[in-house]
């Protein structure tokens, strides 16, 4: 992670849907190769913050600049330089491994040869040479979530954002799966990362967490600890989500 | 570009690798125009008739004989007894009983007149009209014979009847133009739904909305493929027509092609709009086939004329497309009409399609925000 090299950069940020602000005055900066927890209830604004932020949605007003680019004005820009990979799986069933990494590699404007040496390479760091050719539907959910990830991240973009990527997966490969988010940070991809997981936020180099359109915490795990006196973050998310019950 | 055509790549892999969709975009053509040639025709042939002859003369013979050798009807086991009649109908042994009364040629002989009965099963109306018409008209041709015979000098006034552009009345030349359409807005506004919806429900279209991909090519990425594929379904119909039930395109092939171009473009983007409207693979499914499956089929002029419909149902297919493309197909195919003919219909399939495609671009881009 490299402090001074900001990669997100928001101010002030406003999204109102007709009288309802669904984001409510944010801001915030992500350094490169960050890994960035993005935690909120559901409903708190974190999807459509992640919507403005990777060029889906323009913001109603502030300043939101991603990886260079103005939201504004250059969400195309923003989506060369961004990966994204949703809750809901985002590969093709009816396609094999290849040809979805194929597909996206195309669509990101890689050149055939060189997708296919990042397919090789791909394919051998997960141990993955023998389901090439496999379609995807054949693939136990795993696996798929594992290859999700790293066709994202196929085009080496300049930030990656993942929405609650590791629902419904057994916690083995939870844990495989965040060594492969660690791995991707430290090549300086910034992991921007929403979860319902508390354990994964402790993982995370700096957490946000929404209440109802705000940010209403952002610090390093351990300092949120340290500020609001608990063991963990998930004690954290409870007082400042349901203060009065606590 | 390099990025369209490879989505373009797997639209045609997605095709490809469902069976579903391949048995709909090239069995269904071919299976139902030979179903709505062979099968549903509804042109009568080889109806089953009984005769009760209480004469049992000559004359009586002769005139079944004529019934049944006219190759619209075949001939059922005598009936011998008014009771039997009715359980031979019942029994849906045969379409018709015809009765001739007792001493049929002599009355003819001695009074110039004698009846003949014929009943028919009223619970088929369709078909009880059609034995009848068939029936009568061939009893009036014996009338003639034995009138010209007699040499009695009675002028009659004799109508020469002349069916232009499909002399033998082949029912064929009905539902081939009707086959087209109705397969036409299957394949385009049912699969192209389908296509889209799946991909939003499985969460890929998220994916490719924050790619590169513009919205615009990722739509035109999805309709190509549809586009391509129900072209050759177009040219497999035609060739089926022509080869199968003798019925070639007797006005410009050009036209009748570009003609149906437009009418796929425009089936597209009622498909496209079909999909922006439903969240749900169901809901698109539910609209193509109640929306416009079901009307095209009874309203648009396919199998129940438009002209004897109770001025509402004419109102309500005056907005649906289909009606107009059926138009555009029986001149061009069936009577060889040039586009001087159809200018109007084609310029209402043009006004549709700009609808869809205005109303759809509308609504997709309050759904981006």
């Amino acid at each position: 992670m490299i402090p001074d090299k900001k990669v997100i950069s928001v101010r002030n940020l406003v999204k109102k849907f007709g009288s309802f602000v669904a984001n409510d005055n944010l801001s915030f900066e992500v350094c490169e190769g960050e890994i960035f927890g993005f935690l909120g209830a559901n409903g708190a604004g974190k999807t459509t913050a992640i919507r403005i932020l990777s060029g889906l949605s323009s913001p109603t007003s502030g300043e939101v600049i991603v990886a260079g680019f103005d939201a504004h004005k250059q969400p195309e820009q923003i989506k060369k330089n961004i990966g994204y990979m949703c809750q809901k799986f985002s590969l093709y069933e009816d396609l094999t491994v290849k040809e979805n990494i194929m597909l996206y590699g195309g669509i990101y404007g890689i050149r055939k040869q060189v997708i296919r040496e990042r397919t090789q390479s791909l394919l051998e760091r997960l141990n993955f040479a023998e389901y090439g050719d496999r379609l995807i539907a054949a693939l136990p959910l795993g696996l798929k979530q594992k290859l999700a990830f790293s066709v994202a991240v196929l085009h080496e973009p300049k930030i990656v954002f993942l929405d609650e990527p590791t629902g419904g997966v057994d916690p083995i490969t939870r844990r495989q799966f965040w060594e492969m988010i660690y791995e991707t940070a430290s090549r300086g991809i910034t992991v921007f990362v929403t979860t319902h997981y508390m354990d994964e936020a402790e993982y995370c180099d700096r957490i946000s967490i929404m209440n109802e359109g705000k940010i209403v915490a952002l610090d390093t795990p351990a300092g949120l600890k340290k500020q609001y006196n608990v063991d963990s973050v998930e004690e954290v998310f409870i007082r400042i989500t349901r203060p009065g019950k606590n | 570009m390099e990025r369209f055509l490879v989505f373009v790549r797997k639209e045609f892999l997605h095709i490809f690798r469902d069976f579903r969709t391949l048995i709909i975009l090239f069995l269904l053509p071919g299976a139902l125009i030979l179903l709505f040639g062979f099968v549903v025709s509804t042109d009568l042939k080889n109806a089953t008739v009984s005769f009760l002859d209480l004469s049992n003369d000559e004359m009586t013979q002769k005139i079944a004989d004529k019934i049944c050798s006219s190759g619209f009807f075949r001939k059922g086991d005598n009936i011998r007894d008014f009771s039997e009649i009715d359980q031979a109908l019942r029994a849906n042994k045969v379409k018709a009983v015809v009765v001739f009364e007792k001493d049929f040629s002599r009355n003819i002989i001695s009074k110039g007149k004698a009846n003949v009965h014929i009943i028919t099963d009223g619970s088929e109306p369709n078909m009880a009209t059609m034995t009848t018409n068939y029936i009568s008209a061939i009893i009036t041709d014996f009338n003639n014979e034995l009138a010209g015979s007699s040499a009695k000098g009675i002028l009659l006034v004799q109508p020469e009847v002349r069916m232009f552009y499909n002399p033998a009345l082949k029912s064929q030349h009905m539902f081939v133009p009707g086959v087209i359409t109705l397969i036409m807005i299957l394949v385009c506004a049912l699969m192209t739904s389908i296509t889209i919806t799946r991909e939003k429900e499985l969460g890929t279209m998220e994916a490719l909305l924050v790619s590169p991909l513009k919205p615009v090519q990722i739509i035109l990425g999805k309709i190509l493929p549809y586009f391509i594929l129900s072209f050759i379904d177009v040219i497999i119909i035609l060739l089926l027509s022509w080869l199968v039930f003798d019925l070639p395109v007797k006005g410009s092939l050009a036209l009748l092609l570009a003609e149906s171009m437009l009418y796929i473009l425009m089936s597209l983007s009622i498909g496209i709009l079909i999909s922006t409207v439903s969240s749900t693979m169901q809901q698109a499914i539910f609209i193509s086939l109640v929306g416009m499956m079901l009307p095209t089929v009874l309203l648009s002029g396919f199998i129940y004329p438009i002209e004897n419909m109770p001025k509402i149902y004419d109102w309500i297919s005056a907005v649906l497309p289909p009606r107009y493309f059926i138009v555009i197909v029986k001149n061009v195919m069936i009577k060889g009409t040039g586009f001087a003919y159809v200018w109007k219909e084609t310029l209402i399939l043009v006004f549709f399609t700009l609808l869809a495609i205005g109303i759809s671009m509308r609504k997709f881009r309050i759904r981006l925000q």
